[in-house]
């Protein structure tokens, strides 16, 4: 089991990656983490003529704490994710889904840049990306885009990325006052991607209302969600007494999530509404003690 | 291009070699370094029995190319291994019948050493994510489940 002969580049600027790509394109492929690239290369179920390796480039491996956000650089490691301990203060979320990706030699290669242009709809990254409503900055040969997550992902594994453009960061809003945050999944074992999953952060006012509130559900569609109805009816509601379940199942009131060998979509279904109520549940706790 | 030379420390010996840029690191490391204490099971990254660290992270020498260690400091099961005798990981996978046809060994030696250098007194719930990333089709894992609380305590002990 070999890689099918490549071409193999290890630029050291985002301008000369993307001079590459954009030379190369069709018959490019960007390297990130390598931990869902190679083992497709390594059973050829895809075949790159060129290899373009970002491991080298500088910057991309860089977080950039702003006022009000954070700046993820596409190759930080799902390991830096999980301990950084800044990042976690900012932005609490990455730090709960990182431990569900993989296992820990997975994580310290595997990059959130990865993560996002692989837009598995299993995937963590992706749904926290959404449930956020993050801003994936993106580079090309004619310029720089800021796409919102909520339109990064079009389809299972497709996103709204060109040829010839490279994510080059993520830009996560950082929560202040009271907040809670939850990741719930299930998979069939640990390290798995999910069968169903969800992000979730909530922030209570003075009084107890949720004046803001973030789900991305995971494994319930070809892309990562963000239930708007759900969310419509979490908006400046209290959080005492919530009825959970009811928002629950609003969150998958209108998915049809796809049957597999690990689960029918009726069980995603079922299973996605129970992780929200639970998520809800912690993430409300938390802020309330916060 | 299609051939690389880099240049690499393994196991503290400076290497250099022409290497076809789509050769893994596993590979490198059994053809061009002539370590076969890495043993490649799955080689897409699934079972673990090809775990090194790079630059002391534990990896899937599989999931890489020779080419991306350039520069790089790489420590295989040969380099966690005493001139004379076995490692306290070692030692306790014997110990506690963590074994049996050995195939994925070195690759839960890489992974127990380096998840107790971070995590000297892991419980229950550690020792498991300590050895969920690699497969062991002989034992059923209560063997190298115990093998790592030993590992770990020894090594709290002061063993080398």
């Amino acid at each position: 089991m070999k890689p099918a002969p490549f071409d193999y580049y290890a630029p050291t600027s985002v301008v000369d990656a993307v001079a590459l790509l954009s030379e190369l394109e069709d018959e490019a492929k960007i390297l990130a983490g390598g931990q869902s690239l190679v083992p497709l290369l390594a059973l050829r179920l895809t075949v790159v003529g060129h290899l373009i390796d970002l491991n080298r480039v500088e910057g991309l491996h860089d977080i950039d704490h702003r006022p009000g956000s954070v700046v993820v650089g596409a190759m930080v490691r799902h390991a830096t994710l999980a301990d950084d301990d800044k990042l976690k203060s900012s932005v609490p979320l990455l730090a709960r889904a990182a431990p569900y990706i993989g296992h820990f030699q997975i994580r310290n290669r595997g990059t959130i840049g990865g993560s996002l242009a692989h837009a598995d709809p299993a995937a963590e990254l992706p749904a926290v990306a959404v449930a956020l409503d993050a801003t994936v900055n993106v580079r090309g040969a004619r310029g720089s885009r800021h796409v919102p997550a909520t339109e990064f992902f079009s389809s299972i594994f497709t996103t709204t990325l060109e040829p010839d453009e490279i994510l080059e960061s993520v830009e996560f809003p950082v929560w202040s006052g009271r907040t809670g945050f939850s990741v719930q999944e299930v998979a069939r074992r640990a390290g798995d991607f999910a069968i169903a999953g969800v992000a979730c952060g909530v922030r209570l006012d003075d009084s107890g209302n949720i004046d803001h509130a973030a789900l991305g559900l995971f494994g319930m569609g070809s892309t990562p969600l963000q239930p708007r109805a759900a969310l419509q009816a979490l908006d400046g509601g209290q959080a005492d007494g919530l009825d959970v379940e009811a928002i629950g199942a609003l969150a998958v009131s209108d998915l049809d999530p796809p049957d597999d060998v690990h689960a029918t979509g009726a069980v995603r279904r079922r299973v996605g509404a129970v992780l929200v109520a639970r998520a809800l549940t912690e993430a409300i706790a938390e802020a309330a003690h916060a | 291009m299609r051939d690389s030379v880099i240049e690499m420390v393994v196991n503290g010996e400076p290497v250099r070699a022409l290497v076809d840029v789509r050769k893994t690191l596993a590979d490198f490391i059994r053809e061009d370094c002539r370590l076969t204490g890495t043993h490649l099971g799955c080689e897409h990254g699934v079972c673990g029995a090809c775990t090194v660290l790079l630059d002391g992270s534990a990896v899937r020498s599989c999931l890489l190319f020779a080419a991306q260690a350039q520069g790089s400091e790489v420590v295989t099961v040969e380099g966690l291994t005493p001139a004379e005798g076995l490692s306290p990981v070692q030692e306790a996978l014997r110990q506690e019948h963590g074994l049996q046809c050995g195939f994925c060994t070195p690759g839960f030696v890489v992974s127990i050493t380096a998840y107790l250098r971070d995590h000297p007194d892991p419980n229950d719930a550690e020792i498991i994510e300590a050895v969920g990333g690699n497969i062991c089709r002989c034992t059923g894992y209560q063997g190298i489940r115990r093998a790592v609380a030993v590992a770990a305590a020894a090594i709290r002990d002061g063993a080398p």
